[in-house]
Order: structure tokens, then C-alpha cells, then sequence
């Protein structure tokens, strides 16, 4: 039974996670590092939060997290594709605006600088069959978890085999023969910054819905831990969504050893040092997209 | 790919036209600090505005309380202290063609080692302790920033993504340790030794005398001083910045690009060591946990409007230290969190003004 208590909580810890990695495989396959990871889920977080606290329902929240990070991340997308300006920068200062932006608004709507009121969560399904699973049936039960799982497999099957991925994945490699053949690679980034700040809203969605409220600077560096995610899963959805399991099951060893003695702190360490292992090619090769971070100028071939 | 720094000036062009434009682009382009400022000051303003506050009003009280007065100039400076350190780390490595993230874990370990040295030795007479005390400051920031230089150089990994890591792993690492060095039911370590502590400038200026500015301001401007002087005027200077402007071109010039890059780090993450001894050995005489408080990150930003030059960064860590003060002051009638908020506006609109005036200043041309 402990063992799928843990299974459980794994799996509900890697929500968050796999929904924002998955969104930084769309931005970076484009040629766009996404560092606003950590800031788009904490206004989407607030996003849900509002939404629900206004409407009393979560669905409603949860559209307005995916708005509140597209609307994130189409900030990021002027500043460094419009404009092409520094991309890591860019997304720094989000993350800098993004925790001021917060505090800010829980301020003025919730009158308290830590946080919010308590909001409606998201019901579950009730699924013949998944939902009686002993221990694992309540996560499974829950719509946001078989929803991340449908849109891992849909981001993968989209970024290799369709016709977006393809001119996506151009857009990272190599974008001039994106432009060769007359397509703008403006826009072909645009989308998957877009795409990244809808799913990292989604991700900052489930952590409110999960917790009822939003409390400030809630998502601890999340943000960071999907990017390491998709370094450690080589780019691809799949395989960010694995190592977003790892890293969940990290998460959810501290939690059942807590009280044991063992010091949480060294696990804590584990995903940063397993990326920089991957980073140092000590675990596999891990190749960037060709042109990621490098902003688009046709004038400069 | 490493992410060219946004402030790394193109190279000089060969050949001036014989008239010189009054707006010359260099100059156009130097204009993007003060115009990314007047531009997040301006979004500040119709915020101050849209909560029913008068922006003039408050703007103007925000001066005031900053410099208008012995207690907030000595506050400013106190906040502007460590900004001098984390913004010149940044600049360093971005002269190099590096991205020093990590800066708030350096700091954040220097402090950590400036209170472990003057706390175990707290017997020591000061002018042993007290520079052992910084040193140890120096080499926790510098071995911190070492190592993502290394990994750099000899197996090409980012060293965005690795000085991220590297934050969080200093937290955690510190965490570890305070179970063994934090005063019971704290979250902080023991007080320093007499020897380790770093006077007050109140002690001599009466002006400053409630403010907790201290004499780590001095040694902030004497290595934005020094800084300047390795980065302009010694032959290693101008290797690190002939990398960052040109990596192909420096290598074939001989330089050993590598070497180039794990120095620089190192380097950038011995001035973010030292930021950290403000608070620890100037201020409380204790470290904290989470003490450093951003100051790494707003770094950046420093670096950022003083466009990678020493005296760009003090003018820059004055404006960011005010700010802070101002922020606080002014909480009863605009919510301080509107500092924030200006940050990282201030970034945003940073390198975005950069870029529009670089495109003008190409069609100038």
C-alpha cells in the first residue's frame, strides 16, 4: 500500500512539472529559451485563483490561467522575438515582474501580501473502472492528470509528425530555410512561446486548484525543474515527461521519508545535479536545438 | 548555443564619415539605460495612478526619502552595497560572452563562509580575522563560480542552465549545513567574533549614524576600481573582453578561449562572494537564511543600465538601493511590491530599448 501511496503521489507531484516542460520543448524547438517558465505559472497560478474566487468555478479559473500565461508569454514573445532581444534576459525579468505583479494584485484583491482566500478546487471524474484503483484512483480520477498525459502524447505526436512541428522545429534549427521558403519565422516562434505560456499557465492551474489558494512566490523554482526536465528529456516531450517523473519521485521521497532523519535537503539537490551531469554529457549527449536562443535577423546571415 | 549578452557592443567600424552626425549611433545606443528607465518609470506612474495615488506625488516622495535625508541616503547606500558586487559579477561575465546566473548562490555562500570564518575563529584579533573573514567570502563565491566555468570549458555545457542548478544548490547545501551550525530554533548561525566585524560609516558620520551603511560600501567601490582597471588596462582584461566580443577571432588571435571562460566565472564569482559580507559582517554580524534576498538577481539588472562598465554599475546600484528604500517607504499608500514589479520592468524595457536603438542607429549610419 506504501508503495502505491507513493506511486500516487509521484504522479500527482509530476503534474506541474510535465505541463510546463512540455511547454518549454514547443519554445525551445522554436528556437526560444523560456526562463519565464517560473514566472508564467506564478501569474497563472494567480490566474486561477481570480478566475475562481470571481466565477466560484474552476473550470473558469482554469481558462483564466491559460490566458493569464499566454498573455505572460506573449510578452516574452515581443521582447525577444519582435524586438529580438536577449531571451534569458527576458525571461529574468519576467520572473522579477511576475513576483512583484502578484504580490501586487493579491494585495489590492485579497488585501493580505502572503495569500489569497480560500477558492474552489477542480472536482474529479467519477471513470468506471480508474477511479475505484485502490490508493492511485483519486489521481487518476483527477481531469487535469489524464489531461497532461493525453497532451504529452499529443505534443510529441505534433512536434515530430505534423506539419507545425516540422516548420516549428525549423524555426530552431535552422531558420533561414524557413524563410527560404516564404514562411515567417517570427510567427512560427510566436506560437510555440505561446504554446509553452498556455501549458505553464495550465501547470500553475493545477498547483492553485491542488492548494485551494495561491500564496506568494508558490511555485518555488517549478518553473526551473521543467526546464531542467526537457534538458535531461533531449527536447522531446516524452522524454521531458519522464524526467519529470523522476523528479516527482524525488519530490515524493522527501515526503514519505520526512521525519525518518534522512536530511530532505540532499534530495532536493538530486534533479539540479542529474542536469548537470546531462548538461556535462555525463548521462547521454544532450543537443540543443541548433539556433535556440540565437534571436532571428534576416539582415545578419 | 551560448546567448550572446545583449550589451556587448558590435565592434567599432573601420571608417568614420569625414561629418559627424550630432546624434552619433554609439551615443544613440548608450541612451537605452535612461530611455528603459523614463519607460518603466512611466508604466509605474499610471499604475501609482490607476490605485487612486497622485504619481508625481509619490515619485517625489520617493526621492526624498531616498536622498533627502542622512537615514535614507545611509539606506540607499546600505542596499546599493551589495548591488555594486553582484552587478560588476554580472558585467564581468558579460564582457567575457558569459551569462552569470548564479550570482545570488555566490553571494549567497560567501556570506554563508564569512560568518562560518568569523564565527569559529571569533578569538581572533581583527586584522587577522577580518580579512580572512572577506577572503573566505571570496573563495566560497569563487569556487562556486568556478565550476560552471570549468564544466564550460571543458565539456561546452551552458552555463545558464548550470549556474540556475548551482542556485539551488547552494540553498540546499546551506539548508544541510545549518543543521549542524544554526543557534537552536533558528535559521541562523552564531554571532561573528569582535575581529570580524565590519564598523559602521555612522561611527564617523554623524549624518549616517542610525543607518546600517558600512565600510563593505568602500571596499564595493574600490573593487568596481580595481575591476575596471583588470578589465581595461591589463593584457588579461583585454583577452576575456576580446572572447566576448568575438570568440572566433580572439581564438585564432591565440587565446585560449577556454581558460578564458573558466577565469572569467571564477573571477564573477569572487566579487559575488564578497557582496555577501555587507549584511553578514557590516550588518547583522550573523548569517541568515535567505538573507540575500534577491540582491543576485537584481544584479542583472544592475549590469544591464550600467551597461558592463564600473562606474555604470555604481550609478546603477545608487538607482536600484533607492528604489528598494523608496519601496518601503512609501507602502502605506502604494503597495511596495510596485518596486518589484519596476525591476523587472526596468529589465524588460532594457533590453528591448537596445535593440530598437540599435536598428536606428544602423539606419543613422
Amino acid at each position: 500500500m506504501e508503495i502505491v501511496l507513493f506511486v500516487a503521489a509521484t504522479l500527482r507531484i509530476s503534474v506541474p512539472y510535465a505541463l510546463a516542460s512540455l511547454g518549454a520543448c514547443f519554445s525551445e524547438r522554436g528556437g526560444v529559451i523560456n526562463i519565464a517558465l517560473e514566472g508564467i505559472m506564478l501569474i497563472g497560478a494567480l490566474g486561477y485563483v481570480l478566475g475562481a474566487h470571481a466565477t466560484g468555478s474552476g473550470w473558469v479559473g482554469v481558462a483564466a490561467a491559460v490566458l493569464a500565461g499566454l498573455a505572460t508569454a506573449a510578452l516574452h514573445a515581443i521582447v525577444t522575438v519582435k524586438f529580438g532581444a536577449d531571451q534569458i534576459t527576458s525571461g529574468l525579468g519576467i520572473n522579477l515582474f511576475a513576483a512583484g505583479l502578484t504580490r501586487f494584485v493579491l494585495k489590492q484583491v485579497f488585501h493580505s501580501s502572503s495569500n489569497s482566500a480560500r477558492v474552489v478546487g477542480l472536482e474529479g471524474f467519477s471513470m468506471p473502472g480508474l477511479s475505484s484503483i485502490p490508493g492511485i484512483g483519486p489521481v487518476l480520477a483527477s481531469p487535469l492528470v489524464l489531461l497532461t498525459v493525453a497532451l504529452v502524447a499529443a505534443g510529441q505526436w505534433l512536434l515530430f509528425r505534423s506539419v507545425f512541428g516540422l516548420r516549428l522545429r525549423a524555426a530552431g534549427e535552422r531558420p533561414e530555410s524557413l524563410a527560404t521558403l516564404g514562411l515567417s519565422v517570427g510567427l512560427q516562434r510566436t506560437q510555440g512561446v505561446l504554446v509553452s505560456g498556455a501549458l505553464a499557465g495550465l501547470a500553475g492551474a493545477w498547483l492553485a486548484s491542488e492548494q485551494h489558494s495561491f500564496t506568494d512566490g508558490m511555485t518555488v523554482g517549478r518553473g526551473y525543474i521543467a526546464l531542467a526536465a526537457m534538458i535531461v528529456g533531449k527536447w522531446t516531450p516524452l522524454g521531458a515527461a519522464a524526467a519529470c517523473l523522476l523528479f516527482g519521485a524525488a519530490d515524493a521521497l522527501q515526503i514519505t521519508l520526512q521525519g525518518s532523519g534522512f536530511p530532505n535537503e540532499l534530495l532536493q539537490m538530486l534533479p539540479y545535479i542529474v542536469t548537470m551531469l546531462v548538461l556535462a554529457g555525463f548521462i547521454g549527449r544532450a543537443v540543443p536545438p541548433r539556433s535556440v536562443g540565437v534571436p532571428y535577423d534576416p539582415e545578419h546571415l | 548555443m551560448p546567448a550572446h549578452p545583449p550589451t556587448a557592443l558590435p565592434l567599432e567600424p573601420g571608417t568614420h564619415s569625414p561629418r559627424r552626425p550630432l546624434l552619433s549611433p554609439a551615443l544613440l545606443v548608450a541612451l537605452a539605460p535612461l530611455v528603459a528607465v523614463a519607460v518603466s518609470l512611466a508604466i509605474g506612474g499610471i499604475l501609482i495612478a490607476a490605485i487612486g495615488e497622485n504619481p508625481f506625488e509619490i515619485y517625489a516622495l520617493m526621492l526624498s526619502a531616498s536622498f533627502g535625508n542622512g537615514y535614507g541616503i545611509g539606506q540607499t547606500l546600505f542596499l546599493a552595497t551589495p548591488l555594486i558586487f553582484t552587478g560588476l559579477a554580472v558585467a564581468v561575465g558579460f564582457r567575457a560572452g558569459l551569462f552569470n546566473i548564479g550570482v545570488e548562490g555566490q553571494l549567497y555562500l560567501g556570506g554563508f563562509a564569512a560568518a562560518m570564518t568569523g564565527a569559529t575563529l571569533a578569538g581572533w584579533p581583527a586584522p587577522l580575522l577580518l580579512p580572512l573573514a572577506i577572503a573566505s567570502a571570496a573563495a566560497a563565491g569563487a569556487v562556486w563560480g568556478a565550476i560552471p566555468g570549468v564544466l564550460k570549458a571543458r565539456f561546452g555545457a551552458h552555463e545558464v542552465i548550470n549556474t540556475i542548478m548551482l542556485n539551488f544548490i547552494a540553498f540546499a547545501l546551506v539548508a544541510y549545513f545549518g543543521r549542524f551550525v544554526y543557534q537552536p530554533a533558528t535559521v541562523r548561525t552564531a554571532e561573528i567574533g569582535a575581529g570580524a566585524v565590519i564598523p559602521r560609516l555612522g561611527d564617523w558620520l554623524t549624518a549616517l549614524r542610525s543607518a546600517p551603511v558600512n565600510l563593505s560600501l568602500v571596499l564595493a567601490l574600490l573593487t568596481a576600481a580595481v575591476t575596471g582597471l583588470l578589465l581595461f588596462r591589463t593584457r588579461g582584461g583585454y583577452e576575456l573582453r576580446a572572447v566576448g566580443l568575438n570568440a572566433p577571432a580572439a581564438e585564432y588571435g591565440g587565446i585560449l578561449i577556454g581558460r578564458t571562460h573558466a577565469l572569467a566565472m571564477t573571477w564573477s564569482g569572487a566579487i559575488a562572494g564578497l557582496g555577501g559580507i555587507n549584511f553578514v559582517l557590516g550588518y547583522k554580524h550573523y548569517f541568515e537564511q535567505g538573507f540575500s534576498g534577491g540582491a543576485g538577481f537584481l544584479g542583472i539588472a544592475v549590469a544591464l543600465i550600467g551597461r558592463n562598465h564600473p562606474l555604470g554599475v555604481i550609478v546603477a546600484a545608487l538607482f536600484f538601493g533607492a528604489l528598494s528604500h523608496a519601496g518601503l517607504v512609501i507602502n502605506q499608500r502604494v503597495p511596495r511590491e510596485l518596486v518589484e514589479m519596476l525591476q523587472g520592468l526596468v529589465i524588460l524595457s532594457a533590453i528591448a530599448a537596445q535593440q530598437v536603438l540599435e536598428r536606428a542607429s544602423r539606419k543613422l549610419h
